[in-house]
Parts: C-alpha cells; structure tokens; sequence
C-alpha cells in the first residue's frame, strides 16, 4: 500500500536499487510473462528479419551459399541497369494512382447510399464487406481470371449488347485495368469505416444547410467532406500501402510472370520472381527496402498534406 | 410587415404513432410565440413542420395565407435556430455566418456587409476568424443567433436554444433574445420545456401535451385562468397546489370543512372536482377562507420570499406555500392556512377547469 502512494520522484530514487529491482520484477513478472509471446513475435519474426534483410540488401546471397558483402551495388544495377525494375514501379504506381481513388470513392458512394437510414443495414453491410474478406484470396484471383477471360463471363454479357470483347487478362493493353477493378470491389473495408464516419455527421449540420438553401451537391463539397476528411485521410494512408503491396491478383492471373509483356508485372511480383524464382535474396532485399522507403515517402506527403485539407475537430 | 402563421388540424404520424393529432393554431404577425410543454409532447416536431424539416402527414400549414406544406424549408424565409446550435465546426465563425448567404448568390460586398452588421449586433466582431471549438457557449449561440439574422428572414425559429448554457448565461441571453425581437419585430417562435423561460419572453403561450394544444394565452391568462388542471400545473413555480374536494351548496367540501370558493356551482352536492390554489395565494394567519391548521414540514428559505411545505391535518398531500419575505417559521410549527376564495381554481374530474 505504502509504495504505490509514493510521488514520483521517489518512486524512481526506489528503481536504482537492486533490491528494489528484483521487487518490480517479481511484482510485473506475470505482466512481462502475458507479453512474451508478442514481444517474442515482433523481434524473431518482425524486427529481426527487417534488420536481417537490411544487411542482406547490401549482399549477394543466393541462399546457398554465404553472403557476400557487396556495398551498394544491389542498389546500382537496380537505378542503372534493370529495366524491369523502372517497369515494375510504373506498373505499381500506375495501379496506386489508379485503384486507390477509384476505391475511396466507390466505397464512399456505397456508403452514403447505406447512410439513408435504411431498414436492414447490419445485412447489406455485410453483404458489402464480404468482397473485401474473399477479396485477396486466391480463389477470387481464378474467379476474376474466369470472368475476363476471353470466353469469360464479362465477353459473353458484352456480347448480348453486340460488343465483342477483347480477351481482357491476356491483352497488355486491358489487363492492369481488370486488376484494378478486381481491387475497386474489394470496396467493403474502407467503405465500412466512411459508414462509421459518416453516422458521426450530426443530422442539424445538414438541416441547418438545408434551410440555408443548400443543394445535396453544396451539402455533399462543404460539409460531408470536410467533416469526413480525417477518414477519408485515414483510408487514403491504409489503401495506398495497400495498393503498393498488392501481390496476389496479379500472381495469380498473370499465372505467376507478370504478363502479358509485364503489363501486370507489380513492383512485389518482381520482388517475389527475383527472390524465390532467381534466388537473389540480396537484390530482392534491396527491392523491399526500396519499397518500404517509396511507401513511407507517400504517406509522409500524405500526412503533410492534412494541413491544407483535413480538418480535425479536436 | 411581419408574417402571419396558421396551422389547419395539423397532424404528424410516424407509422401508427400520432406525434402531433391536429392541431389549430394561428400565429400573430410580429407575435414572440413559445411552444411549451414536457419532453415528448410534440413541440419540437410542430416547430420542425413549421421549418420544413418534416412532413406534414395531414393539415395545412399556412405562411401569410400561402400554402407551405410541399415548400422546401429554404424557400420558406425561415431562420432557426437549433438546440446544438448546429455551427459547421470546420468552418470560422465569419464563414458559418456568410454560408448562407453565399449559398443565395449574394454579391460578396453585400455578404461581408451583412456578415459584419451581424456580429457589431452580437458583439462577436472580434471571433469572426476564430473555429466554432474556440468558442464558449455562450459565444457559440450568439454565432447561432447571427446565422439566422444574416439571412434577414420572415420567420425565426428557436429549438430549445438555452437548454446548453448555465444559469446566468441563460437569464443575460433570454433577455437579448427579447430585445432582439423588440428590434427586429419579425415573427418568432420559441420552443422550450421550461415554463419560466416561456412566461419572460412570450406574447403568446402555446401549451403542448400528448401532440395536442391544451391551451394557448398571454402568460398572465395562463396563470390567472388556466384552461385545465395540466395547464394550471404546469404554468407556475412552484406548482399549484391540488386537492380533492366535493360540491356542497354554492361551495365544496375540503376535510370536513365548507370552503365558499367565487364559483358560482351548478353541480349536484357530493360531485368530486379538484381544488387548485397556488403556492403564493396562501397565506398564513390574517384574511380569507380557512384551509385549516398544518404541520410545517420543511422550510425553504430563499430571502426574497420563504417556501414553507406545510402538511395539513388529516391525512392530506403536503401543500406549498410561498410567504413574502424572510418568515421566522420553523419546521415542526403548526400554522394557520388562508387562501382567497376568489383565487382558488376549480376543476372538473376530466381535467377542464370551472370558469368564474
């Protein structure tokens, strides 16, 4: 009783002896013990192999045989004399630039439409939200495969309108697109959290526009989106690192090559083909470093952006 | 000229829920109305028909004798003001003020001339840059108050719009709402729960209950005449007082007791009414009809005037009663009720009161 009304001050004069030390233990012991499986997790399997593969990117390691240390030289060749890599990043990038705001506002618009205060809402959410559970499955990535196929299910629909369509995932023209449709379904996510965000609007904001002679349109620009500004930042942050870590649908519907002519060749497809097709661990190393620091990059300008267009209530 | 209010058999239905059940009501140009009434009575949503924010489910709602019920609320020239106050947060105080008018297509001149005449009104000049969160609540309602005077509109609407603020804050803005209507002269209506509110400020009191107007009347008509036991209740602090009684000749019965009331009473003897009489019209010892000898339970002392609750004998409701004054009386001390006939209150079993 006494030592847990000590100030401060004392507290920490306390600390320095040993015998007080083995006291703290004993009495966080338990504490520190329920913390051990994620303390062990994050430095074996996380911290550990982040800082293991930072080394490995200045190497050469087949896997085989031991590292070498080779400087900076992964991240030459990669700058110099790599031009999968230039293409990768502008297929990725493209898919960012495309996919992210396409989604954000797909799941806006649903979610505005479930805001109308309709009956069923739990159902139709969930509805809406399974997209995004089956979303990053493999068994999605075959299905979208068979859907834009060339005899897919989309063509033959095309096809009842007179249109005859191309096969879409074997066309380098079409097939990053079907990619960014397939991530545009998978809306139900952010959708979700812009419905939370959406129901924190206080209904008077609206009716106070409304007798002020606002339109929906005005309602929508000058209201809605400036209180939902703070979730549409948030959403923006998790589904441009997202989008920059898409990996799945693209291995699967390119069947692992990134094809046709590395039109579907994203930047984690050329990580994944390098490490585990080439075994150059070292230079696969050095991609994911350079991923890490593009993405930390985006979100730095994202986060510095918020002062001209976020409003925090606080 | 200011603008005239009707309501026709007005009725509000939610699924086979009656919110408002048809009500009558005309509303004076340039008439400071309160709608008032407990939680649930409807007086809000009445208010809301008015603004355009629901549906009429049934009646006519006329504005200066045009029908409004399918006008959209902005084209009503209707300015309300809302219990939340309802100030767009991410937007300066000078920008919540002008959104309307820029909405309206106002010239930008005419805005910020607007804008400015407002807030010299409300003394807010000085917050105009400042976000709704760096203000004070007080601060808060002016800004809500200057929204709805920018727009210069026929009508202002007020939803409870005191309820947010402390006690002395609610007393100061209560009287520059008045002035504001004094000045303004437009119409007003103003909805609150709270009968004092409604008796300081009002021209016109309309009290709600159950979604039907139970009486309407300047606040002295309300308390010198209310219309029925529920409106005798609740117009008055502390409440009137109510007791069982019976019809005995041309007076009643009150514990044994013939009470000769200024009523003039055509009902049989022995029919039970209810006998209403305000705290403030007892008095202890001197003039009047006697209510007997009671027990003073509790004693309030609030140095303008004493709150005595006196517990009368027999086995009766303690009854209250306001004394002038600082009293010296004590609790445990038996006292001698009075009460002027002619100020007593009769009611019928169903509530309506027995005029003089």
């Amino acid at each position: 009783m006494a030592e847990q009304t000590l100030s401060r001050p004392a507290a920490a004069r306390m600390r320095a002896s040993p015998s007080r030390l083995g006291a703290a233990m004993r009495r966080n012991g338990a504490g520190y013990l329920f913390l051990a499986p994620w303390l062990l997790g994050f430095f074996l399997l996380t911290l550990g192999p982040a800082l293991a593969s930072l080394y490995l990117s200045f190497t050469d390691f087949d896997l085989l045989t031991t590292p070498e240390f080779i400087g900076a030289q992964n991240y030459v060749r990669m700058v110099t004399q790599d031009p999968k890599f230039a293409a990768s990043m502008k297929v990725t990038l493209l898919y960012v630039l495309l996919s992210v705001p396409l989604k954000l506002a797909f799941a806006l618009a649903v979610a505005m439409l479930l805001n109308r205060g309709m009956q069923g809402l739990p159902v139709y959410r969930a509805i809406f939200y399974l997209p995004s559970l089956l979303g990053t499955s493999v068994a999605i990535a075959v299905l979208w495969r068979q859907l834009f196929a060339s005899d897919g299910l989309v063509n033959s629909l095309l096809a009842q309108i007179g249109i005859e369509g191309p096969s879409w995932i074997s066309n380098p023209n079409y097939s990053l697109y079907t990619l960014v449709v397939l991530s545009v379904w998978q809306f139900g996510s952010p959708m979700i959290i812009f419905l939370a965000g959406l129901r924190q609007i206080p209904t008077d904001m609206y009716e106070a526009a409304s007798l002020d002679g606002a339109s929906p349109t005005r309602q929508f620009l000058r209201i809605t989106l400036p209180l939902l500004s703070p979730v549409v930042f948030f959403n923006l942050v998790i589904q441009t690192i997202e989008a920059f870590k898409a990996f799945t649908p693209a291995f699967i519907i390119s069947g692992g090559s990134g094809g046709p002519i590395n039109s579907t060749l994203f930047y984690t497809l050329y990580l994944y083909q390098e490490a585990f097709g080439y075994f150059r661990m070292g230079y696969a190393s050095a991609l994911a470093w350079v991923l890490v620091i593009i993405i930390a990059i985006f979100t730095a300008i994202s986060f510095l952006s918020t002062k001209y267009w976020v409003h925090h209530d606080d | 000229m200011a603008t005239r209010i009707e309501l026709k058999r007005v009725e509000k239905r939610y699924g086979a829920f009656d919110v408002i059940r048809g009500i009558d009501l005309e509303i004076k140009p340039g008439a400071f109305t309160v709608f008032v009434g407990p939680s649930g009575c409807g007086k809000s949503t009445l208010l809301r028909m008015i603004a355009g924010l629901e549906t009429i489910s049934d009646g006519d709602l006329l504005i200066d004798d045009e029908r409004m019920n399918d006008v959209a609320a902005a084209k009503r020239g209707i300015a309300m003001v809302f219990q939340s106050y309802a100030l767009y947060p991410h937007m300066s105080v000078y920008k919540n003020l002008a959104f309307g008018l820029e909405t309206a297509g106002y010239p930008r001149a005419e805005v910020d001339r607007r804008v400015r005449a407002a807030a010299e009104t409300l003394q807010i000049t000085d917050y105009l840059q400042r976000k709704p969160r760096a203000l004070s609540g007080g601060q808060r309602q002016r800004v809500a108050i200057g929204r709805s005077i920018v727009r210069d509109p026929r009508i202002f609407l007020f939803d409870e719009p005191l309820s947010n603020l402390d006690a002395e804050l609610r007393v100061q803005m209560r009287v520059e709402i008045s002035k504001m209507h004094e000045r303004l002269g437009n119409t007003m209506i103003y909805v609150t729960h709270d009968q004092v509110e409604a008796m300081t400020m009002a021209d016109q009191i309309v009290v709600l209950r159950g979604g039907k107007v139970m009486q309407v009347g300047s606040p002295l008509e309300l308390y010198n005449a209310p219309a029925n036991e529920f409106v005798a209740g609740f117009i008055g602090s502390p409440k009137m007082n109510f007791m069982p009684v019976k019809t005995e000749g041309d007076g009643v019965m009150l514990a044994g007791q013939r009470l000769q009331v200024g009523h003039a009473l055509t009902a049989a003897p022995g029919t039970p009414l209810t006998l209403g009489i305000r705290p403030e019209h007892i008095s202890v010892g001197g003039e009047g009809a006697s209510l007997g000898d009671g027990r003073v339970e509790l004693v309030e002392h609030l140095g303008g005037s004493t709150v005595l609750h006196v517990r009368p004998a027999g086995d009766r409701n303690a009854l209250a009663v306001v004394l002038p004054g600082q009293q010296p009386c004590r609790t445990g001390d038996t006292v001698p009720m009075r009460v002027d006939p002619a100020k007593c209150h009769l009611f019928n079993p169903d509530g309506s009161a027995l005029r003089h």
